[in-house]
């Protein structure tokens, strides 16, 4: 079924014209129409108008023999994204009705290669959360179901509408964004695979900003080619964004496939956390066996700054949003709450604007900057921080590559680590240590709990270095084999 | 220290320091491509990026850092190669981002110099601390709607040099010498225009008063003086504001406050407890600005020539007096002026006519050196006729007089109306004949010793040749007749 392909596969059956682009749109908007209501993965669906005009552009490339990279090729765009004409949300009440008048440098490159936007996906409210749970437009359900339960399972987060479109078959990739873990948690917790780029690769100019020393654009596809494919669509230097990298843009697609041969995989000792799910532990082991029989060098190599990773990312993220998010302030953006005085506004505006996640993050981040606390907390975070960046360059003397877990549970039901938000922000506890020092990290689904639910790997590289990252994500994908769906499926609603 | 403070427990002296707002010469904003042209309708030069629209990012204006880095060289400063920008975040109407991206901890230029002179001849060194760059906000308008602010968002992101002065000031003369000395500087460099009725330069006056030998005591910062008379009238009330409140046995609160010219008061804008936490950290939007010596060095070989090089060179190449070379020097175009009439001319000469006739006629005629009727080659066409002989000193004044009225040039002036000097003796010789005929009894007094009859004579024979007759003949042919 057309739902149910690779971009790569779907990309030579357009070349070969064994199916349109238009065929492939309506396809995937059919399967929106008939999903998206249980799984609420698009806050926004494009018009089917709009969405079959950009296929026939597509097919009439195809037909004059000028396709381009991404051409024809339906892909959903997270809402942090803005697009032009096309109400972005970044899932705030605060920006319900905001339609920018530009697109962002990522979505436009997007639109360049030939993709066709289906809808912007939902997140949590300005990419804040791990679960998908805060956005202002309701949360969003993982296609996956544990056996025998009927729980609703989060999708993980922020880019969990992205997730659950891919792996339910609404686009055939997506976009995200990853602050400290928000591509790949929910490709993880969907069983899809998720690429957060080195800090740089993708320009941020037009992406909605949450903390900007860490937010970088990446793709959420079904297979490491693709995630080669659509980042090679969405890298490359933009003039607008003075953090965004001049080095070329490698044809990442190409680097799937490569032997592994004589690669050094690192296994970082601190990442063996006490307490690490048992099914975890051997899903690791596994990963450690694929790639060890693919014929990697397997090195222990340790990371000691790892501990203090989550702590110093809860000082330095929130910091730097509690600045970003001033502009929203119902002068300009947001629904003005009256008062009495212009204090009075933005209190009010800012109050019911913002949900109560965001509102922490704010208050958080306004406090650590705040005169007597900046030294205390910001200053040492940032020196932390320089501290685990060099444990990875060290590690990466020693070795090609990291491998570790993605995130240390699978997903888990609504309701569940709610209470505590500690204890949701230890979902992120691999994933943030690449966010802060700016490394590229993969996730790679490898297989299913005992519960039936699928558990993703991580592998870190050298900055820049996408291209090894993803041929040993290649190894460990073609070793793993996973071809699992989810119980909700264009596929299987038929 | 000239200027004290007598209170009724003895002198005060004055400390001040100033933060000076200096709006940057450029074509667009500090960190959008928007234009900043001012006077333009409301809102017509906003950027996506000056409005802070969701994803903008700012991007360094090269041409921003330039300016800021000519001004560095022009204060004497250090210039900082690897500086950076932080946010400084609170929220405001005017304020788009809820930040205003500043240079807090690193500025591009460090401490430097300005020599500044005073009306009694002296000069002072004043140390600069820091210049650092920062985005201008936008403007409330109050005066549109009853009950509503007007935004206007054309200023917001146009670039500011904060230059901050040491506390070195001590007499609200020096501090309105300091600020013409830098408004001068940043003029001749074009990095600032220095209009401060346009608000492209305000001044933020720190003061305390304390005892002599005395450490610093709480100093009360004045906001936003928008004039030089201002800022030293500020100085004044302020400092006797304070002197009276510890005399009183009172305290001096560190607070932001007003100046309010109409009353001559200054009143309280923040206390400390409302001061604001600005909450500065390096924005991550950013890198570290980084730039090349050779650049600044290729920046610094190009900068013109400054006021008080130019000064020097005025007095040696032109031997012209230290102050009347500070008259011409203190504006660029007074300079550029008096140096294509003086080029080659005698520069003396040149300096009387500039700073006399010629500033009288535009004092006169309400006319600036841009637009004076009289342009600096037909002056300097004018000195020439005196060289030559053409016209002497007396004619020249009334040619002159002529060129400011027509505008015409000065030959024409003289064919016109006729006032080649006249250096005919025989004409002279005649003339000089009439004028003994005329007043014999006078010749007589004058033979019988009566010398100061001399200038009598010269005057009747200029009379009698209208005063074109070449004065140096007159003298000659009269002595020599009187005397046979």
């Amino acid at each position: 079924m057309l739902t149910g392909l690779t971009l790569t596969e779907a990309r030579a059956g357009l070349e070969a014209r064994k199916f349109s682009a238009r065929e492939l749109a309506q396809a995937h908007l059919d399967a929106i129409g008939r999903l998206n209501k249980q799984l609420n993965a698009y806050i926004t669906v494009l018009p089917e108008q709009d969405v079959l005009a950009a296929a026939d552009a597509a097919d009439a490339r195809y037909t004059k023999g000028e396709a381009r990279l991404m051409d024809g090729l339906p892909v959903g765009v997270k809402d942090l994204f803005c697009t032009k004409g096309v109400k972005t949300t970044a899932a705030s009440k605060m920006l319900a009705n905001f339609v920018p008048p530009y697109e962002s440098s990522v979505t436009a490159r997007l639109l360049d290669a030939g993709s066709v936007f289906l809808g912007k996906t939902n997140l949590d409210e300005f990419a804040m959360g791990s679960a998908n749970i805060t956005s202002a437009f309701g949360s969003v359900l993982n296609p996956w179901k544990r056996q025998g339960d009927d729980a609703a399972l989060v999708p993980g987060g922020s880019s969990g509408g992205s997730a659950a479109a891919v792996a339910a078959g609404l686009a055939l990739a997506a976009t995200g964004t990853d602050t400290g873990g928000s591509i790949r948690q929910p490709a993880a917790f969907c069983g899809i695979v998720g690429l957060k780029p080195t800090y740089g690769r993708c320009s941020r100019w037009g992406t909605i900003a949450f903390a900007s020393s860490l937010d970088q654009a990446g793709p959420m596809t079904r297979s490491v080619a693709d995630a080669g494919l659509m980042l090679e669509a969405m890298a490359g230097f933009d003039e607008k964004d003075s953090t965004s990298s001049n080095r070329p843009v490698p044809e990442f697609s190409k680097a799937v496939g490569k032997s592994v041969k004589g690669l050094r995989v690192g296994i970082p000792a601190e990442y063996r956390a006490p307490g690490m799910p048992e099914e975890i532990a051997k899903m690791w082991e596994q990963g450690i066996a694929w790639l060890r029989e693919a014929g990697c060098e397997v090195v222990d190599v340790s990371l000691p700054h790892t501990k203090y990773g989550l702590a110093t990312y809860y000082i330095i993220a929130p910091a730097e949003c509690s600045s970003n998010l001033a502009r929203y302030d119902g002068i300009r953006f947001g629904e003005r709450k009256d008062a009495a005085s212009l204090d009075g506004i933005y209190e009010r505006t800012r109050a019911e604007g913002f949900g109560p996640e965001v509102r922490n993050r704010i208050l958080m981040g306004t406090y650590v900057l705040s005169a007597g606390y900046y030294d205390a907390y910001y200053l040492k975070a940032q020196k932390v921080r320089t501290l685990i960046k060099r444990d990875f360059v060290q590690a990466f003397e020693q070795v090609d590559v990291l491998l570790t877990p993605t995130a240390p549970s699978a997903a888990f039901a609504h309701g569940e680590n709610m209470d505590d938000p500690v204890q949701m922000y230890l979902n992120d506890i691999f994933t943030v240590p690449a966010s802060m020092a700016g490394v590229p990290a993969l996730s790679v689904p490898v297989g299913l709990d005992s519960k039936g639910l699928p558990l993703g790997l991580q592998i870190i590289g050298r900055h820049f270095d996408e291209e090894t990252v993803l041929s040993v994500g290649g190894a460990l994908e073609a070793a793993a084999g996973f071809a699992h769906k989810p119980t909700l499926h264009a596929e299987a609603g038929v | 220290m000239s200027y004290v403070i007598e209170g009724k427990t003895g002198s005060w002296e004055i400390v001040v320091g100033l933060e000076v707002h200096a709006q940057v010469v450029s074509n667009s904003k500090l960190f959008s491509g928007a234009s900043t042209t001012f006077g333009a309708e409301p809102n017509s030069q906003v950027s996506l990026v000056d409005a802070a629209f969701p994803g903008m990012l700012p991007v360094i204006n090269k041409e921003c850092v330039a300016q800021a880095v000519r001004t560095g060289l022009g204060l004497n400063a250090r210039i900082n190669l690897e500086s950076r920008f932080d946010r400084k975040n609170y929220f405001y109407a005017d304020l788009p981002q809820g930040y205003q991206i500043s240079q807090f901890a690193h500025p591009i230029v460090g401490e430097g110099t300005i020599e500044i002179e005073l009306a009694n001849g002296e000069t002072r060194k004043i140390g600069i601390t820091r210049l650092h760059m920062e985005q201008d906000a936008g403007k409330l308008i109050h005066d549109q709607d009853p009950t509503k602010s007007m935004v206007d968002l054309n200023r917001a992101g146009v670039a500011l040099m904060e230059i901050v002065s040491e506390p070195d000031i001590r007499e609200p003369e020096e501090a309105g010498a300091y600020l013409r000395k830098l408004r001068q500087i940043l003029r001749y460099l074009g990095t600032c225009d220095g209009n401060m009725e346009e608000g492209s330069m305000r001044a933020d006056v720190n003061v305390s008063v304390r005892k002599a030998g005395e450490p610093f005591r709480t100093r009360c910062e004045i906001k936003n003086v928008n004039s030089i008379r201002f800022v030293m009238q500020a100085i004044e009330v302020e400092a006797a504001r304070q002197v009276e409140i510890w005399e009183n046995g009172g305290e001096v609160d560190q607070e932001t406050r007003l100046f309010d010219a109409a009353r001559g008061e200054t009143r309280t804008m923040r206390s400390k407890e409302d001061a604001h936490d600005y909450r500065y950290f390096p924005d991550p939007d950013l890198l570290p600005l980084v730039i090349e010596q050779e650049w600044v060095d290729a920046l610094k070989a190009a900068l013109p020539e400054l006021p008080d090089a130019k000064r020097a060179r005025f007095q040696s190449e032109y031997g012209i007096p230290f102050y009347d070379a500070g008259v011409l020097v203190a504006e660029q175009a007074v300079a550029d002026f008096y140096e294509t009439v003086a080029k080659g001319r005698d520069g003396k000469l040149a300096v009387s006519w500039v700073t006399g006739d010629l500033f009288a006629a535009l004092n006169r005629t309400g006319k600036t050196i841009e637009t004076s009727p009289v342009n600096a080659e037909a002056l300097g066409q004018m000195l020439d006729l005196i060289a030559d002989g053409t016209i002497n000193g007396k004619i020249a004044k009334e040619v002159f007089e002529d060129m400011v009225e027509t505008g015409e040039g000065p030959e024409a002036i003289v064919e016109k109306k006729g006032l080649r000097q006249v250096t005919d003796t025989g004409v002279i010789d005649a003339a000089i004949e009439s004028v003994m005929t005329k007043h014999a009894d006078k010749v007589a007094e004058y033979r019988s010793g009566k010398d100061k009859l001399f200038g009598f004579f010269v005057g009747q024979v200029m009379k009698e040749t209208k005063g074109k007759a070449n004065p140096a003949l007159v003298n000659g042919a009269l002595k020599s007749k009187l005397d046979a």
